[in-house]
C-alpha cells in the first residue's frame, strides 16, 4: 500500500488544469497513463532522473479509477488533497453552493474517530 | 534594536476575499458583519505602525511536498510571489507579489539555528493563502516587506505542540535582538476546530464549538500552560481532522508571552469554522 503515491497522484493532478479535466472525463485512462509515465517522476529533482519502484496497490488503483473519495478516505489518502481535487471536478455539477461538499461529508458519515491513518 | 510593535494571531479563511469583494447581489448574508470585524481587526495592525511583517503560516501542499518536507522553514528572498492556480480556482484569490526583508530572514535563520531549531530555508518561495489571507485582511495594500515562516501542521509526523510554543518564544527573542530601528509585527494564522475532507466538514458551525470556546480563552489570556496540558498531537484529531492548525496559534501564544492578555479579541461564528482575531501590543496600546 502506498499512501504516498495516492497523494502524489492527487497532488500532481490538482495543480494542473488540463489534468483536472482529463481525470474528470476519463478517470481510468488518466490513472493508467499517470501510473505508467508519471508515478516515478521525482518532483523536486533534476529532470531525467526518476524512481523505479512506485506502483499502486489494486484497491488504490480501483479507488482512483472509480472516483471513489469515500474509499480514498478509508485508504488514508490525505483528506485535504482529495477534497480539493474533487471540489474542482464535481462542485460544478451541483446547483447550490456547498451542496457537493455537504454530500461529501454525508457520504463519509459512517466513519468515527480515530479516522484512517494519513501518516506517510 | 528592533521594536516588536504588535503580535497578531488569527484564523485564515480563504473565502473572505470573495465574500467581501462580491457585488451586493452575490454577497452572502454574513458578509457585512464579517467585513466590520475585519476592519476593526485591521485597525489594530495599522495603529502599531509596522515597517516589517513576520508572517507565520503553513503551506497547503503547494510548494512543499512529501518528497522533501521541512518541519519549520524560513523564507529568505527579496520577493515572494503568492497564491497558486488551485487557490485562484477554488477561492478566487488574486496573484500577488510581496517584498521580502532578507536581513531579518538571515537574522532569524542564524539565531534560530544557534538556539537549537534546525530551520530549513528557501531562497525562492511562492507563498500560499495561509500568508496571503492575513495580508488581505490586515494589510490589503500589501506594501510592507515580509519574512515568511512556514510550519508543518499538515503532513504527519508533526512537531510537538510545545515545540511550536518554543519556536514562538524564540521568534520573539530574535525580533527583539535584531539590530534595526524598524518596527516589526509578527502575524500568524492557524485554525480553531476544523474538519476538511471528513464527515464533519462544512457544518453549520465549526465541528467542535466547545473546543473553540476553550481555545479562545487560552489564547486571549495567554494561558500557555493550560493549552499545553490539554492539547496533544493525538488529542487534536478529536475537534476536527484539520485542527492541528491550532498549533500555529500556540506558536503565536509563545510570541505573545506567558500570561499575556490580548488587547483585541474578537470571534465570528461562521458556517464550517469559527473565526478568531487576537492582537497584543508588547509595548503598550499605541496612542
Amino acid at each position: 500500500m502506498s499512501k504516498y503515491l495516492l497523494n502524489k497522484f492527487l497532488y500532481t493532478v490538482d495543480r494542473d488544469p488540463d489534468l483536472v479535466e482529463r481525470y474528470r472525463e476519463d478517470p481510468s485512462g488518466t490513472v493508467t497513463w499517470w501510473e505508467s509515465t508519471m508515478a516515478n517522476t521525482i518532483l523536486n529533482c533534476h529532470t531525467g532522473e526518476s524512481s523505479t519502484w512506485l506502483t499502486f496497490s489494486p484497491p488504490e488503483r480501483d479507488a482512483l479509477t472509480s472516483h471513489d473519495y469515500v474509499r480514498l478516505f478509508e485508504l488514508g489518502a490525505h483528506p485535504f488533497l482529495t477534497l480539493t481535487l474533487f471540489i474542482a471536478m464535481f462542485e460544478r455539477d451541483y446547483p447550490e453552493p456547498l451542496a457537493f461538499q455537504k454530500e461529501y461529508g454525508r457520504r463519509l458519515s459512517h466513519f468515527s474517530l480515530p479516522y484512517p491513518d494519513i501518516s506517510t | 534594536m528592533a521594536t516588536l510593535a504588535a503580535v497578531i494571531a488569527s484564523t485564515h479563511h480563504p473565502f473572505y476575499y470573495r465574500a467581501s469583494t462580491a457585488p451586493p447581489e452575490e454577497r452572502p448574508p454574513f458578509a457585512d458583519a464579517w467585513v466590520a470585524k475585519i476592519l476593526a481587526f485591521r485597525e489594530t495592525l495599522t495603529r502599531a505602525r509596522p515597517d516589517v511583517l513576520v508572517m507565520v503560516g503553513s503551506d497547503h501542499f503547494h510548494q512543499l511536498w512529501l518528497d522533501n518536507m521541512p518541519q519549520f522553514l524560513v523564507g529568505k528572498a527579496p520577493f515572494y510571489d503568492a497564491n497558486f492556480y488551485n487557490e485562484e480556482r477554488e477561492f478566487g484569490l488574486p496573484r500577488m507579489t510581496l517584498r521580502g526583508n532578507e536581513d531579518l530572514s538571515a537574522h532569524i535563520l542564524r539565531g534560530g539555528l544557534d538556539e537549537g531549531f534546525d530551520l530549513a530555508f528557501s531562497n525562492e518561495l511562492r507563498i500560499d493563502h495561509s500568508v496571503t489571507c492575513p495580508i488581505i485582511t490586515l494589510r490589503p495594500q500589501a506594501d510592507l516587506p515580509i519574512v515568511p515562516i512556514y510550519t508543518n501542521i499538515f503532513a504527519p509526523p508533526l512537531p510537538q505542540p510545545w515545540r511550536f510554543v518554543e519556536l514562538g518564544r524564540a521568534i520573539r527573542r530574535l525580533v527583539e535582538s535584531w539590530p534595526s530601528d524598524l518596527r516589526v509585527a509578527v502575524i500568524g494564522t492557524g485554525h480553531l476546530s476544523l474538519e476538511l475532507g471528513g464527515p464533519r466538514q462544512f457544518g453549520p458551525h465549526g465541528p467542535d464549538p466547545e473546543f473553540d470556546r476553550r481555545a479562545v480563552e487560552w489564547i486571549a489570556t495567554g494561558d500557555i500552560e493550560r493549552a499545553l496540558s490539554e492539547v496533544s498531537l493525538d488529542s487534536l484529531w478529536n475537534p476536527g481532522n484539520a485542527t492541528h492548525g491550532f498549533m500555529d496559534f500556540m506558536l503565536m501564544m509563545g510570541v505573545a508571552g506567558d500570561g499575556a492578555k490580548a488587547d483585541h479579541v474578537d470571534t465570528l461564528d461562521l458556517f464550517h469554522t469559527m473565526e478568531a482575531y487576537f492582537t497584543w501590543y508588547p509595548e503598550g496600546v499605541p496612542a
